[in-house]
């Protein structure tokens, strides 16, 4: 009895353990049967494919549930339309992990016939070079990596958008309701600190902080920011409790890149204005989110598929911004954004698309006290910033797709340690 | 509890008896009507969420699972990884000892590959640093297995609780390992280590590429079979987890049989982390074991510790989890539906060794 009692415990117990890990150890390799059967594609690239033999296979890191990889799916349900491919030529993986698994859907949508492969997360991309060097003849694209040029490889691409040009506007929307709450005497110009939920601290997050900061004192000369970090992508109660301790801290405006609506519930509660990512906070945020800094995938889908279709080679490094359509901030909320938002919104964004205002001007920031320019001049550590600056300033994102921003500049607090 | 039952006055419908023995074939068979029931249910389930023909939906998990020549071999190797875990967990499970900690093991074995790799990657040939991985990776999980062993064997401490902290230390570890290691620096991704020269990779065998991956786990498992059934080591565990009062009495030193034999499991489970990095991601992040570990002890109960039988049942949850994923890309189904799936299945499948263990006697004659 007291066996067969220790043999049931044991089997609760495991059960409750696989029941946590389940989703994870599922993970392996997803794949579409339909296509199976179907001869994989060997045209070279160069030769052109009709659009109604056109494949395309897309590795997501999240699903339709997650901000981020949700912006994926809108982007590649633009390029359906605009192309006219039907349900059957898209092949989609969903939480596909940031491990082997990536190198298992890529090669099998290789071999499902795929003529481009799209991945869209950062860690998939030396899973993606593998598979690249694998099969040659198929196209492979990576949004936000870098090392498609380095890989010397012809068809490995790296993609992304001036993502720091839609947090650059937000960035003036959130200090535009700092001066609102001066004004009304809600805080004082000290007091006016923002506090920013960073995923990870490194170019692409800082990048995107050091944009969202500099929009928001181009109208909020006296603006501070703090920056916290969860480690995480997509960590719902992580970034609710970041959020919460930089309200603590003194922040009185939160913003976030990290790919969950955690960080906006916690403003909604705590009644603290917010800026959101990717996708509109309203629904969980109604009365404290401003807006969201957010990426039009479609126009590079669009691109990318067409160049397969025209037989035209795809560049390494693809980074489009406003202009193209390919950034944008998700629409205002009225109800809580200061007066005269939406005019200044669009002074800047006409700027932006006219190439009349750059997000890294050197001459608005500084860091450590001293412009970019003196301190490439110094030598050292920073000379490598050289090839990024002239014309007065940081040409983010023009060398690689990716961010490369990784300065914190004066008037920003970033806790790593 | 069942003589309570036959002494009542009035019998009631069915009572449950233990049964004494049950013949293999029998067993079998009442495995295999869980499994049918199970399919069953889960049909059920599939049309009545998803409105999909349950039988394309079944066909679609077998042409998930090994549908080409490229995913049948990405099942095999998940099913020598939980394999090897479930291989790892056996002596110390037989023993009693309720090592949970199998997914800390594997990181520490993994995190120590993963270091060789990093590091020794250019000082060694190939053959002589897998040797060393080898090595390097059985005596990290070795360590991790041992900690919990001693203070058991000391100071009788809870095991269970022991393994499963172990476990979260071992994720803080190579958290701490990922920050020297990430590329670029801050992004916590380590990405594919060695990429260039394949240096610490488990080399292709016979053209096969996870032919090495296959032939050590197929070593392990027959040595385990050997050591536990015709060992005199193999004997004093099973005393041991029978009756440790028994097991003194018998002259056997217990204190020594725990501690040694979680450095084997601790040991086999530290290779498992080798098989995973080495063999197969080439990478190292928290979520290296995956849940493995857990996953394991089910393959390694339902197996009733038979090494042969845990290839059957790693093999059979490694085709559901592979299967299901492709049935939730297919019928553009969210993952969870084939948690949904593998879920019912498990329930069915522990549930049925109630009815190998007992048999339901119905009520015969209502006026007896």
């Amino acid at each position: 009895m007291k066996k067969i009692l220790s043999v049931l415990l044991a089997m609760g117990l495991s059960v409750s353990m696989l029941a946590g890990c389940g989703s994870d150890d599922a993970a392996g390799t997803a794949a579409d049967g339909g296509a199976v059967g179907e001869t994989a594609g060997t045209e070279a690239a160069g030769e052109p494919v009709a659009a109604e033999d056109i494949k395309v296979g897309i590795i997501y890191i999240g699903d339709e549930n997650e901000g981020y990889s949700s912006a994926h799916m809108a982007g590649i349900d633009e390029m359906m339309e605009t192309l006219g491919l039907s349900e059957d030529q898209v092949i989609e993986k969903t939480t596909v992990p940031e491990d082997e698994s990536c190198y298992d859907a890529a090669v099998d949508l290789a071999e499902q016939g795929c003529d481009i492969i799209f991945g869209n997360s950062f860690g998939f991309e030396t899973y993606m070079i593998q598979a690249a060097a694998e099969y040659p003849e198929i196209e492979f694209c990576h949004a936000t990596g870098y090392q498609a040029s380095s890989s010397g490889l012809a068809n490995m691409h790296n993609y992304f958008t001036a993502v720091y040009e839609s947090r650059y506007v937000s960035g003036v929307v959130a200090g535009l309701k700092l001066n609102e709450m001066i004004a009304d005497g809600t805080i004082t110009e000290d007091e006016a600190k923002m506090g920013y939920v960073g995923a990870f601290p490194y170019a692409e997050v800082i990048s995107g902080f050091t944009s969202f900061y500099l929009g928001a004192r181009s109208v909020c000369p006296s603006v501070t920011m703090e920056v916290q970090y969860t480690n995480s992508w997509a960590d719902m109660a992580g970034e609710a409790e970041v959020a919460s301790k930089l309200i603590d801290d003194g922040c009185v405006l939160i913003s976030q890149h990290a790919d969950t609506t955690g960080a906006p519930s916690a403003c909604e509660e705590k009644g603290v204005p917010c800026v959101g990512y990717n996708i509109d906070m309203t629904s969980v945020a109604p009365n404290s989110a401003l807006t969201s800094a957010s990426i039009n995938w479609g126009p590079y889908y669009t691109y990318a598929v067409e160049c397969v279709m025209n037989g035209e080679a795809i560049v390494t490094d693809w980074c489009q911004g406003y202009v193209e359509g390919a950034d944008k901030i998700t629409p205002l909320n009225e109800t809580v954004i200061a007066e005269g938002t939406a005019e200044k919104v669009a002074e800047v964004e006409g700027a932006l698309k006219e190439g009349k205002l750059h997000v890294f001007d050197t001459s608005t920031f500084t860091v450590n006290g001293s412009s970019l320019e003196d301190l490439i001049a110094q030598g050292g550590d920073y000379e490598k910033y050289s090839a990024y600056v002239s014309d007065g300033y940081y040409h983010e994102s023009e060398l690689a797709s990716a961010p490369a921003f990784d300065l914190i500049i004066d008037g920003i607090t970033s806790v790593t340690e | 509890m069942s003589r309570e039952v036959t002494v009542a006055k009035r019998e009631p419908v069915v009572r449950m008896a233990k049964r004494d023995t049950i013949s293999r074939g029998k067993a079998w068979g009442i495995r295999l009507i869980a499994v049918l029931l199970s399919l069953v249910t889960a049909a059920v389930v599939i049309v009545a969420i998803t409105k999909q023909n349950p039988v394309e939906v079944y066909l679609g998990i077998v042409d998930g699972a090994v549908g080409t020549n490229r995913r049948a071999w990405v099942t095999i190797r998940e099913t020598v990884v939980l394999l090897c875990i479930a291989i790892g967990l056996t002596p110390a499970f037989k023993m009693k000892f309720w090592n949970i900690g199998a997914e800390g093991q594997i990181l520490m074995g993994g995190a120590a590959t993963a270091a060789l790799m990093i590091y020794a990657g250019d000082a060694l040939p190939n053959w002589l640093l897998l040797i060393v991985i080898f090595i390097a990776s059985a005596a990290a999980g070795m360590v991790w297995g041992l900690i919990p062993a001693i203070f058991k064997a000391k100071y009788n401490t809870n095991e269970t609780l022991f393994t499963l902290m172990l476990n979260y230390v071992a994720m803080q570890v190579v958290t701490f390992c990922i920050v020297f290691w990430e590329n670029p620096a801050g992004s916590n991704t380590v990405g594919i280590i060695g990429a260039a020269g394949q240096k610490g990779w488990f080399p292709p065998v016979l053209g096969i590429t996870y032919g090495l991956n296959v032939i050590l786990v197929a070593v392990l498992t027959v040595g385990i079979y050997i050591y536990m059934k015709y060992s005199k080591h193999g004997y004093e565990i099973s005393v041991v987890g029978e009756s440790q009062n028994t097991a003194r009495y018998a002259g056997i030193n217990v204190k020594r049989v725990i501690i040694r034999t979680m450095m084997l499991s601790g040991a086999i489970c530290g290779f498992a982390g080798c098989l995973i990095v080495s063999g197969a991601s080439h990478t190292i992040s928290t979520s290296t074991a995956g849940g493995r570990g857990f996953t394991a002890i089910i393959v390694a109960w339902m197996s009733k510790f038979n090494p042969f039988a845990m290839i059957l049942v790693s093999a059979f949850l490694v085709f559901m989890q592979q299967g299901s994923i492709q049935i939730a890309s297919q019928f553009g189904l969210n993952e969870n539906a084939s948690d949904i799936i593998t879920g019912i299945l498990l329930f069915f499948l522990i549930g049925c060794e109630f009815f190998i263990n007992y048999r339901l006697e119905f009520r015969k004659n209502r006026n007896a």
